[in-house]
């Protein structure tokens, strides 16, 4: 809300410059902190989720690790290499924005965007799996004939389908908002002198990925 | 103005700027705003209600306590009114009242700025709140849970209540409470107004800042713990269930690392008010700034380590007791230092006697003991047997409604002029806080005895010879609402027939006295410069109220 | 000196409205409590005098008068801190000193299996009655509590002793008490557990320990069957359930048990259960094993995890399958096929890993 009650100085007002504060470079630098402000709460969100893992897999050891070779360690991989190019592909899109470069930008987004969707597919056939070999949570823990473990392994994917899950929902989050960012560079809103949204939103996906990365090593690669 | 307003061009006379209320009229006015004032107000509406309705819980808890057993309900619907006071007044008032009114109110005013670093999150904090609140409402309409606010498993799990609406209430008012703190802390790093360095910040805002802290590191792990015990209750997924290899315990060790942490975000804003009070009515610069504002951090993180002392009687081992218990005695000591610096601004000062006052006279009565009793319960062979007794009842009680919900009332009353503009009748307003104080130490003082006995909590029968204590309890609960009711009631009064009031009817030295009342809708015409600490006394006059 | 100090508890006690002190640690406990209370209440007065007196002195006397600034010396933050500081970590001390106690159970204690669901305590003796709602012990020997609960978490409070412990579904916890005079003493449900929770009384009965041997033979209503008769008793007509070790057998019977372990000390499937108890028995990985009350129980519930040397690996689990309490009276049924020529052992602990257990 502008108003002209407010006197910042006589030389014209930058049009993304609100009314609260002083100048550009005093926005850019509250909406990057505030980022990182939430980012910091994100961390606290998947805590609570790493320390019931933690919990747990010191309950039970030889159980979360027989569960954790029947998790399909190959798509792991390739999903942790798919999330690794996004994040590259997201610190170009704002490296190319700082430049002015608007469509490569926009091929940028588009790229992680895909990456996304990747991650999001290769993992849905993962749990596709799961579900058919009768892997699941809890009280629906009834694994095929064929597969040998242990009762106490169904609280390994009890962790594991509560953090992965939670995590989707933050790529799917992740993924709204690289669109609407998207949509924005298309429509020409960003430019070198303004960017925080491709700036705090390549943020938000770069943890989206460092969760994942802490993730994997955890689920699938126990030993 | 004697904020040393430095004009950068030819000024606009503040007089002629209508102020925040008028600024702009209709009702989206109001529901769309991005004014930090007006969802202050917003705040204030939703607060009020929920306050009342969580007071209204306890008042027919206390009347089925008259007597040992059925009174005027069953233990079923006892259970429901005792799990939905709790959550009441946890999560829908005590969480947001403070920082949702006041803070927002005057974070922006005290450092000189125009608003706060991301007004359009702040309305959504208010409509995540008001959507919580609705929820909440929703599920109690459908019968509320029995729970406890606490949502223990596996009773939680497997109770056949409507908990999840409640779990859902939680969670989304959690995510407000996040989001007002990322404002909050943003706000106070970068829109200091120039001249205001660390050490001139208002100790309101200290305690906002560490308050804001709390709420943003501990309230995910509530929302996460919440939403993990509304999918086992929801889908039987089995993570705190022994029958699936899961751990009940984890569950209170998730939900009392956020909930800890919790009551230090409803009581440190508390302390910030009671700061500015003394400020005001000492008429002289407070004791040992550095020291209260600092221990606010100690607080704040100490807070975080001491979350095992409700577990003491659950089964972890003594090593582990002995941790939380040394931990939560640390807290005791920043608390202390608070109440020995703001006693000792009494000493040699020029005591204005006042409404906002009494409730900080009575804030401090009331802090103390409680606090003490705090300290008693962390001591781990005592609290053995007060664990889940009306010792600790009384106990959080005289923090939390001693404490905080003194400071907000005081706080209204004395933030009132400046945010409407005009003058309440001081006389109503002084009974009134005689009542409210009486009321509360004659309901919580005996539940310390009962606790004593060894009445639990929860209980909706009791022995006969609990019976005494509880119903003095209940008669000075009754003098306890009559109290509030009547504040609510002169309030009102004064705003709809009061006398317009001055910028500073108190003669208080706070930035916020020399702005309008009320303030302008970007409160301030040109940036100010802020030249002088906050409770530097210039001399100011008091004007009297004209009642 | 000593009557004036037991005048003093006692009227402390009362001020405090303080239950009787019927246990041995709840004299130590209240007098722990009556120094914190004294401290701290005449710290507050304290406080709350001076804020008085400086109201009255220093009231505002006129229209623009302001106060002195005053700025103490460093000394009053720091006597500030450290006066309160020295009080809290004594009495942490003290407290955390107690707290050990109230966690450390004597080995010579008495066993007594409790077991709380909505909205009712059952107790059960190892080689005696079960009882609903009231729990005998004999005055001044330790008792020690193994408590379970069978479906939400429940707390086990018994104000004259100053003792609480949850009870919690899925493993066992443990609370010990010596009950220093006779009387009867009230157990409250203290975890909220539903519609119920305020009527889930109990009694602790502590009667002299001549009157409990008394009261504990006449309980008894049956003998402990000797080793020939017991593979035969699953298939007599169900006596009650008088105590565990009669429900371990019968239960070893229709769980199945037997069809694998004898009880003779013959060779079978799986190891024979005739002095298994306390047995170094050899594992298949080499180690030895000394059979206790938890090898016993992961050996139901996980059996091939540390499996006997010489034995496949064909046992089935039990989890599941089998409640809290009937797999505790299966161990006792174990325990009580003893060798006579073989010691007996006191018992080791709860007989459960968290976590495991349905």
């Amino acid at each position: 809300m502008q108003t002209d009650a407010i006197d910042h100085g006589h030389e014209a007002k930058p049009t993304h410059l609100r009314f609260q504060f002083s100048d550009s470079a005093r926005q850019f630098h509250a909406a990057k902190f505030g980022m990182w402000l939430f980012l910091g709460q994100e961390v606290m969100f998947f805590s609570a989720l790493f320390c019931a893992y933690a919990y747990y897999r010191n309950q039970f050891p030889d159980a979360f690790w027989h569960a954790s070779q029947h998790l399909n360690t190959k798509f792991g991989l390739w999903e942790t290499v798919d999330l690794l190019t996004s994040s590259l592909t997201v610190a170009l899109a704002i490296h190319f924005i700082r430049q002015g470069k608007r469509g490569l930008t926009s091929a940028m987004l588009i790229i992680t965007i895909l990456c996304a969707f990747i991650f999001l597919g290769m993992h849905s056939f993962e749990y596709y799996t799961e579900f058919h070999e009768g892997l699941l949570p809890g009280r629906f823990f009834h694994p095929e004939a064929s597969i040998h473990l242990p009762p106490e392994s169904a609280m390994f994917f009890t962790c594991y389908f509560f953090v992965t899950v939670l995590h989707s929902i933050h790529v799917i989050i992740g993924i709204i908002v690289l669109a609407i960012i998207l949509a924005f560079n298309l429509r020409g809103k960003y430019s070198s002198a303004y960017y925080t949204h491709v700036e705090v939103g390549g943020l938000y996906w770069h943890l989206v990925d460092l969760v994942w990365i802490f993730l994997f090593p955890l689920l699938y690669l126990i030993t | 103005m004697s904020l040393a307003v430095v004009p950068e061009a030819a000024p606009h006379e503040a007089a002629q700027e209508p102020d925040y209320i008028r600024a702009k009229s209709g009702v989206l006015s109001w529901l769309l705003t991005v004014d930090h004032k007006r969802i202050a107000l917003l705040y204030l509406g939703t607060v009020t209600i929920t306050f009342f309705l969580g007071g209204l819980f306890a008042l027919a808890l206390r009347t089925e306590l008259l007597v040992p057993d059925h009174g005027i309900m069953d233990a079923m619907t006892y259970n429901r009114m005792f799990t939905l006071h709790g959550v009441t007044m946890v999560f829908f008032f005590m969480i947001p009242a403070i920082p949702g009114v006041f803070g927002n109110f005057f974070l922006p005013i005290m450092i000189g700025a125009h608003d706060v670093a991301f007004p359009r999150l702040n309305l959504l904090s208010y409509y995540l709140y008001l959507a919580a609140v609705i929820l909440g409402l929703w599920g109690m309409i459908h019968g509320g849970t029995d729970t406890g606010w606490t949502f223990y498993t596996p009773y939680s799990t497997t109770t056949t209540t409507a908990v999840l609406p409640i779990l859902a209430a939680a969670f989304i008012n959690g995510f407000s409470s996040i989001l007002t703190g990322v404002n909050f802390i943003v706000t106070i790093h970068t829109l200091r107004a120039d001249g205001l360095h660390w050490m001139r910040l208002p100790l309101f805002l200290w305690s906002i800042y560490g308050t804001a802290v709390i709420q943003v590191l501990a309230t995910p792990v509530i929302g996460i713990t919440l939403a993990l015990a509304g999918v086992e209750h929801f889908l039987g997924t089995g993570i705190f269930d022994p029958a699936h290899g899961g751990d009940p315990i984890l569950f209170q060790h998730l939900f009392w690392f956020y909930s800890h942490p919790a009551v230090y975000i409803m009581v440190l804003p508390a302390f910030g008010v009671a700061s500015e009070l003394v400020g005001a009515f000492t008429r002289k610069p407070l004791v040992g700034y550095k020291m209260i504002a600092l221990s606010t951090f100690g607080i704040a993180f100490v807070g975080f380590l001491a979350w095992g002392h409700h577990l003491f009687t659950s089964g972890q081992s003594a090593v582990d007791a002995g941790v939380f218990g040394f931990v939560s005695m640390l807290i005791g000591i920043f608390t202390s230092i608070k109440i020995f610096n703001w006693v000792a601004s009494m000493y040699k000062a020029s005591i204005y006697m006042t409404s906002p006052f009494l409730y900080t006279l009575g804030f401090f009565f009331l802090t103390v003991f409680g606090g003490m009793s705090g300290v008693a319960l962390a001591t781990i062979s005592l609290d053995v047997h007060w664990q889940d007794t009306y010792f600790v009842i009384a106990h959080f009680h005289f923090i939390m409604a001693g404490g905080v919900v003194l400071m907000f009332v005081g706080g209204l009353h004395y933030w009132f002029p400046k945010m409407f503009g005009k003058l309440y009748n001081e006389g109503w307003a002084m009974v009134a806080a005689v009542l409210v104080i009486l009321g509360f130490i004659g309901t919580f003082t005996p539940q310390f005895l009962l606790g004593n006995e060894g009445m639990p909590r929860r209980y909706y029968s009791y022995p006969p010879h609990f019976q005494f204590l509880h119903v003095t309890s209940t008669i000075f609960a009754y003098i306890l609402g009559m109290g509030l009711l009547l504040a609510l009631i002169n309030l009102i009064i004064g705003l709809i027939n009061g006398p317009r009031a001055g910028n500073n009817p108190w003669g208080a030295p706070q930035y916020e006295w020399d702005t309008p009342s009320p303030p302008p809708e970007h409160n301030f015409s040109a940036t100010p410069v802020i030249n002088r600490d906050p409770y530097e006394y210039r001399g100011q006059e008091i004007i009297e109220n004209a009642n | 000196m000593i009557f004036a100090a037991a005048f003093y508890n006692d009227w402390m006690r009362r001020i405090l409205d303080l239950p009787d002190q019927a246990s041995s640690i709840a004299p130590e406990v209240d007098q722990l409590h009556y120094f914190v209370i004294a401290v701290t209440m005449l710290g507050a007065i304290g406080l709350t005098i001076a804020t008085i007196y400086f109201f009255a002195k220093y009231r505002y006397r006129g229209k623009q008068m302001i106060g002195q600034e005053y700025k103490p010396g460093p000394m009053f933050e720091v006597v500030a801190v450290s006066g309160p500081l020295a009080f809290f970590l004594l009495w942490f001390f003290i407290g955390f000193h107690q707290y050990v106690e109230i966690s450390s159970v004597p080995d010579d204690a008495m066993e007594v299996y409790v077991m709380g669901k909505k909205w009712m305590w059952k107790f059960a003796y190892p080689d005696g009655p079960n009882a609903v709602g009231v729990l005998r012990v004999p005055v001044g020997r330790p008792v020690k509590l193994l408590m379970t609960s069978r479906d939400v978490i429940h707390s086990f409070f018994v104000p004259a002793f100053r003792l609480k412990k949850d009870v919690i579904p899925g493993r066992y916890s443990e609370l010990w008490f010596t009950a220093t005079k006779p009387g009867s003493y009230q157990v409250f449900c203290a975890e909220y557990c539903g519609t119920g929770h305020s009527m889930m009384r109990a009694e602790v009965v502590a009667m002299p320990q001549a009157e409990f041997d008394t009261w504990m033979a006449q309980q008894r209503n049956s003998p402990i069957p000797s080793q020939q008769d017991s593979y035969q008793s699953k298939n007599e007509p169900q006596r009650g359930q008088a105590n565990m070790v009669v429900q371990g057998e019968r239960l070893a019977g229709e769980k199945g048990c037997l069809k694998c372990h004898s009880v003779d000390g013959s060779a079978h499937i799986g190891p024979t259960w005739l002095g298994l108890y306390h047995r170094a028995e050899r594992l298949s990985t080499g180690e030895t094993q000394l059979v206790d009350e938890p090898y016993i129980t992961d050996s139901m519930m996980n059996p091939t995890a540390k499996l006997v040397a010489g034995y496949g690996p064909v046992m089935p689990t039990y989890m599941g399958k089998l409640t809290a309490p009937e797999s505790a009276a299966i161990v006792e049924y174990i325990k009580s096929l003893r060798d006579p020529q073989l010691q007996a052992q006191p018992s080791e602990g709860p007989a459960y890993e968290p976590g495991r257990r349905p």
